[in-house]
This record gives C-alpha cells, sequence and structure tokens, in this order.
C-alpha cells in the first residue's frame, strides 16, 4: 500500500470542493515505470507542504503535444479542446505538471483554444515552497557531491526557465556541475519532437549518447533534470557508457523528497 | 560644352543605373516575399524595436562567439562609417568638384583619418575571415550544402571588401601625394586636407609624376565608386542581403516563448465544428468559402510571408546547424539547408513569374529540396532559433512542411502513425489504458 495521498478531481466535485491546484500527471509519469517514481516523489512533496490538490486520474489524456510536433495539428486540437473541456468544467484555474512539454502546451498553445490557466513547472513550485518555508531541507545534503543538471528544452530554451530548477538543487546544497553546454546553449536528449516515438534517421550516433558524454565529463555521481523524457534518454546513455553503477539519472523532486521532513 | 562635362555625366548615368537595377532587384524580393501566406506579427512593437536594436543593431547574439563578433563588428562598422565618405564620392562625381567637404576643416581631417584607420581594420579582418574559410576550415563551412555557388559567394563578398577598402587607401595615397607636390587641382590654399594616417605609408612607393599620380588616383575614385555600385547590385544574389534584411527580419521574428507553436486556424474551425455537438454534420458549406486552405507547407505559398523574409536574410553562417542535435550525431539535417532550400525555391519562383508574368505551374514544391528525412529527425529543440544570429526560425518552417506530410498526404513515418492511433484511442502516445492513469498512486 502506498502511503500517498491523492484525490481526483472527480471526488473533489463530489465533496463539492474545489483543489487549489491540479497535479497533470501526463503519459510519461502515469505509464512509464522510471517516469511513476518521479510523480510519486512530487505527490509525496505535495503531501509533505500540505498542498491541496487533485489529479485528473482516468479522465486526464494527453495533452497533444507530441502530435502536434509531428505534424498532426488536428489530433492535437481534438485532444486540447476535449481536455480543456474537462478542467474548464471542474473550474481548475492553476496547474502544476512534472512535465515540461505538457507544461509548455498548456501555457503556450492552450489559451488560444479557449484553455487559460496559472500553468506551472514542478521546478517552479518546489522553488516557492521552499522559499516559502512549506517545505524544509532537513537530514543532511548533497553537499561535496558531484552533480551535474540537464535543462529540459521546453523548459529551458521553450520557456526561458533555467534558474526554478537550479535554485530547487541550490537549496539542497549542491554545487552543480555545469556541462560544457548549458542554459541555452544546451544540447537536446534527443527525445523532443515525437522522437521518442521512432527510430533515429540514419546517423553516426543516437542525439542521447552525444548529450550523456557531454554530462559524464563532468564526472557527476548524479545526473539531475526535471522532465520524465530527458530521464528516459539520459538512462539510456548512462547504460550505453556502462556507467550505471555509478552514476544516477534523478529528477530535482526526487534528489528533494529524500531530504524533506 | 559636352566634353566639359563627359566626366559628369557618365558619373550620373553609372550612379542611376546602379541605384535603378538595384531597386528593381529590391522590388522583385518584396513581390517574391509577398507570395507568403499571412503573418501576423504586428503584436508587441516595443518588445520588436528592442529586438532590432539589439540583435541587427547591437549584433548582440553574434557575441556567442567571441572572434568572429570582433572581427565581423569591425567590417560592418567600416562598412557603415566609410559610406559616409560615399556622400562626398557622389557629390564631387556630379558637380565634378574635388574633396568638397574638405571645409569641415579638422572634423574633415578626423573624418578621413578614422576611415582610413577602419579601412585597414576591414582589410584584415576579412584576410582573417578568409583563412577561417579557406585554410582552417571551420566545420560549419564545409557542409555538403556549401559546396559550389555557396562557398564561391561567401569569397566574392570578401575579395570585394579587400578590393574596395584597398582601392580607398590607394586614391588617398596619390592624392595626399598629389597635394604635396601641389598639382592642379590637388592644390588646397590651407595646406594638406585629410589626414592619412595609414595611406602615407604608401607615399614612397608611389611614382614621383603627378600626371602618372592623377591616373592612378582617378582610376582608384572611379574604382572605388563603380565597386561599390556593383557590390550593391550583388546583395540582391548574395547571403550578403542580410546587411539590410537583418534589421526588418530582426524587427519581424519569433518573440519567446519560443516552445510556443502557432495553432492552425484552419484547423481550429474544423475541430470546434466538430466538438460543436450543435453543428449540423449535413450542413452545406458556406458559399464564399472558395477553395478549402492546404494544411501545412507544400510549398513557398503556403509559408508564412515573416519565413520568405527569414530566407533571404539567412547569412549562410551555419552556427544554427552548428548546434542542431540532428546535424551534430550525423544525420541529414541541416537547419541552414533548410533556410537555404526555401530560398532557393523561392528564387526559382520568382524567375518563373519574371518569365510569365505570373506563377506558371512547374510541378515542383519545396519537397524536391527538402527531403522526408531531414524533416522526421528535427527534435523541435530550438536550439537552431536561438542561435541564429538574425533570429531566422528553420524549426517551424520544418513544423508547416510536416503538418503537410501528416495532413495532406497521410505520410507520417509508420511509428508515428502508432502514436497517432494510441492517442486517438487511449489518450497516452503509447497502448496503455486511460483506466490505468492513477495506477502510480496505488504501487510503490
Amino acid at each position: 500500500m502506498s502511503d500517498i495521498q491523492v484525490k481526483t478531481m472527480a471526488e473533489f466535485a463530489a465533496e463539492g470542493k474545489e483543489p487549489e491546484i491540479l497535479f497533470w500527471v501526463g503519459c510519461a509519469g502515469s505509464f512509464d515505470d522510471r517516469a511513476k517514481k518521479i510523480t510519486r516523489a512530487f505527490a509525496k512533496l505535495l503531501n509533505k507542504a500540505g498542498v491541496d490538490f487533485a489529479v485528473l486520474g482516468t479522465e486526464e489524456s494527453c495533452t497533444g503535444d507530441p502530435a502536434k510536433r509531428a505534424g498532426n495539428e488536428f489530433l492535437f486540437q481534438m485532444q486540447a479542446m476535449t481536455n480543456i473541456e474537462v478542467m474548464n468544467g471542474y473550474n481548475v484555474k492553476k496547474i502544476v505538471t512534472t512535465c515540461p512539454h505538457c507544461y509548455n502546451t498548456f501555457k503556450n498553445e492552450y489559451p488560444d483554444l479557449g484553455g487559460k490557466y496559472q500553468v506551472y513547472h514542478h521546478s517552479e513550485l518546489l522553488q516557492s515552497l521552499l522559499e516559502e518555508g512549506k517545505l524544509k531541507v532537513e537530514g543532511g545534503s548533497y553537499e561535496g557531491m558531484n552533480i551535474t543538471y540537464h535543462d529540459p528544452c521546453y523548459l529551458g530554451r521553450g520557456n526561458g526557465q533555467y534558474e526554478a530548477p537550479r535554485e530547487v538543487l541550490k537549496q539542497l546544497e549542491i554545487d552543480i556541475k555545469e556541462m560544457k553546454h548549458h542554459k541555452e546553449n544546451s544540447v537536446c536528449c534527443g527525445a523532443g519532437g515525437a522522437q521518442m516515438f521512432k527510430e533515429a534517421e540514419p546517423q553516426k550516433e543516437e542525439i542521447f549518447v552525444f548529450r550523456t558524454r557531454e554530462a559524464l565529463e563532468t564526472n557527476p555521481k548524479v545526473i539531475a533534470t526535471a522532465c520524465a523524457f530527458c530521464n528516459t534518454m539520459i538512462t539510456d546513455g548512462v547504460k550505453f557508457f556502462n556507467k550505471e553503477q555509478e552514476v544516477k539519472v534523478l529528477d530535482i523532486a526526487e534528489l528533494l523528497v529524500d531530504k524533506v521532513k | 560644352m559636352i566634353m566639359q562635362y563627359l566626366d559628369n555625366i557618365i558619373f550620373i548615368l553609372i550612379l542611376g543605373a546602379g541605384v535603378g537595377y538595384f531597386a528593381s532587384n529590391i522590388k522583385k524580393a518584396i513581390r517574391n516575399i509577398k507570395l507568403g501566406k499571412p503573418s501576423n506579427r504586428n503584436d508587441r512593437k516595443e518588445e520588436r524595436w528592442k529586438n532590432m536594436l539589439l540583435k541587427a543593431f547591437g549584433q548582440q547574439k553574434m557575441f556567442k562567439r567571441p572572434i568572429p563578433a570582433l572581427l565581423h563588428l569591425v567590417v560592418y562598422l567600416g562598412f557603415i562609417i566609410i559610406n559616409i565618405e560615399v556622400i562626398e564620392i557622389i557629390i564631387d562625381g556630379i558637380f565634378g568638384t574635388h574633396r568638397v567637404l574638405a571645409p569641415l576643416g579638422k572634423f574633415y581631417n578626423f573624418l578621413i583619418g578614422s576611415f582610413e584607420i577602419l579601412a585597414i581594420l576591414v582589410i584584415v579582418s576579412v584576410t582573417l575571415f578568409w583563412i577561417r574559410r579557406n585554410v582552417l576550415k571551420l566545420l560549419r563551412f564545409q557542409n555538403p550544402e556549401m559546396e559550389g555557388w555557396p562557398k564561391k559567394d561567401a569569397n566574392i563578398i570578401l575579395y570585394f571588401e579587400f578590393v574596395l577598402m584597398s582601392a580607398f587607401l590607394i586614391m588617398n595615397a596619390a592624392d595626399y601625394k598629389l597635394q604635396v607636390l601641389q598639382y592642379g587641382h590637388y592644390f588646397f590654399e590651407q595646406g594638406i586636407v585629410g589626414s592619412f594616417p595609414i595611406s602615407h605609408y604608401l607615399y614612397n612607393i608611389l611614382p614621383d609624376n603627378p600626371v602618372m599620380l592623377e591616373m592612378i588616383e582617378r582610376v582608384a575614385w572611379w574604382f572605388h565608386i563603380v565597386g561599390i555600385l556593383a557590390f550593391l547590385n550583388y546583395l540582391y544574389f548574395s547571403k550578403h542581403l542580410h546587411i539590410l534584411l537583418a534589421f526588418p527580419n530582426t524587427y519581424y521574428a519569433k518573440l519567446p516563448p519560443l516552445g510556443k507553436i502557432d495553432n492552425l486556424e484552419s484547423v481550429k474551425k474544423e475541430v470546434q465544428l466538430m466538438m460543436d455537438p450543435n453543428a449540423d454534420p449535413y450542413a452545406a458549406p458556406a458559399e464564399d468559402e472558395g477553395e478549402p486552405e492546404r494544411f501545412g507547407a507544400k510549398d513557398i505559398f503556403d509559408l508564412q510571408w515573416v519565413y520568405l523574409l527569414n530566407a533571404y536574410t539567412c547569412t549562410e553562417c551555419g552556427r544554427c546547424t552548428d548546434v542542431c542535435p540532428a546535424n551534430q550525431t550525423g544525420k541529414k539535417l541541416s537547419p541552414r539547408k533548410i533556410m537555404m532550400d526555401v530560398r532557393d525555391r523561392l528564387e526559382e519562383v520568382g524567375r518563373n513569374i519574371d518569365k510569365n508574368g505570373e506563377f506558371k505551374e512547374d510541378g515542383k514544391s519545396l519537397f524536391d529540396y527538402i527531403s522526408k528525412e531531414e524533416l522526421w529527425a528535427c527534435t523541435t529543440c530550438n536550439a537552431c532559433v536561438e542561435e541564429c544570429p538574425v533570429e531566422n526560425d528553420p524549426m517551424d518552417i520544418i513544423i508547416e512542411m510536416r503538418r503537410y506530410l501528416v495532413m495532406e498526404e497521410s505520410a507520417a513515418p509508420p511509428e508515428l502513425n502508432m502514436m497517432f492511433t494510441n492517442i486517438e484511442n487511449n489518450g497516452a502516445p503509447w497502448q496503455y489504458s486511460q483506466l490505468d492513469r492513477l495506477n502510480w498512486a496505488k504501487e510503490d
């Protein structure tokens, strides 16, 4: 049995209540075994901070991001309008998500289709929970440990959010060893633009190998990131270099969850 | 009588022809850009002006790589400032005067002196640029799309600049020596006019015969101004067009957030109709609707005009390709090639219109230039857009062409079709049941 307290929007509605914020889990966060751990870590953090949140559960569906970036605007807009109908039905005002792709789509592409929400990436919410003191780092930190951070494209270049995840890591006394390419010059993990769902074109090497090589050059114990897809790709990269014993690939929520009371 | 003014007349004719031909080509470029679809880039005016000031005028993005940025800045400043001298040349040419601005006195000396220093710096810079391209063979100038004309084009520009600056210095050197020799109209009552911090080094190399010197001075003078006009007219055929178009291009650029991709309005209408429970599925389409709009881009006509402006502005520097994760890992996709292909096709359509009065179907499209393999390799990571010094957007062109492939031709790779089907059937890109969405909360 899980120790996570999570209610659905439907359960809130049945009680005649509305939660403060919707936690949009996303497809990877719901189905991918590795990503589910990130989802659980973040939900635990929300519990610890006493955030009044709900999920859509079985009413959640794909935002349509991979369809849109693969050129299927029809499918994207069908998904978007259906999701907007569901969310507006529950009077959703705020959304938090651990997926930078969902985040970008909600933030930038849904408003034009009638879905206007305050959208947060989990790094942004965690940063403010730490700042407000609702989450307190206790029980030792990662001081002195070599940790690097990989910027997800749709959080960084796509939306200019480079600082929130770094601030969260800073709260853990992590002195980030930056890769050669970081922030606006960061290199993609290779999953975006629907690449996650297809084989790569003829090539010399996989993009995740290219990016992971750069990450490993910082000689890290942990490669931190803030996106389930980046996590998958870089984990594959670490395996490619046979480093999975020495190097962990972790989401910022996972790094945080062990260290807060 | 006519003979007396022959020089002036020839000058005015050359000047008129040079400016006229250039203007007619610019008109063509504007006509070609307008072949694109409407683009809503008239919002956020203040940000747009700021963007232009920083990125075009201030060359902010160039400074991501300091060495070429510095060299480029020298050539750019040289180009702008030395062109003040062209004002004097034009007045002298039309009215048959000589150094008409000389009465400015000390300020004139200062101007001519700084032009000379800039001229020599430009010569040094273009020489270094030439070495980077041809001796050091920087990797990003060696991609397949640079073979042939693009490589030649880049070198021609450098030769032009080298020769123009040299002519300017030789002209000044000969003029200075003629002033010292107090020869003919080169003699000024007030003494030496202008200052020649660089060209005076050529003093001893030049002949002492004033007639020969005058010939050298005249040839260099004519060469300089005719060269400038020739260069001006070369722009239209070259990547060097960016010196003008970088300004409107940065004004109309995609502003942040870069992650946003526009929602297709034509699709929006259809989806809204599909989802409207009150819509009459058998309703006849409105009479004035005309031909349904094409989804995505097959040809340049389907692209927003701003992408066509992007293509004309592209300087082929290859920074986009240099940072493209697909290209860096050996895939065929090169964002620079996408921009160059759009321009090549646009110019082909333009020539078609020149010949036939209007566009005559030629059975070609952008897909004759850009392959599906290139289009499907893009991760939409925005590295190319972030990197481009003139704020081009190769990524949105790729998305537009993917849209055409998917929505008009149903030609997505099979794995992506599978992903679409999964989203349609179970609301996720993978084959998992929507009913299992909350399982994560029960597991540990």
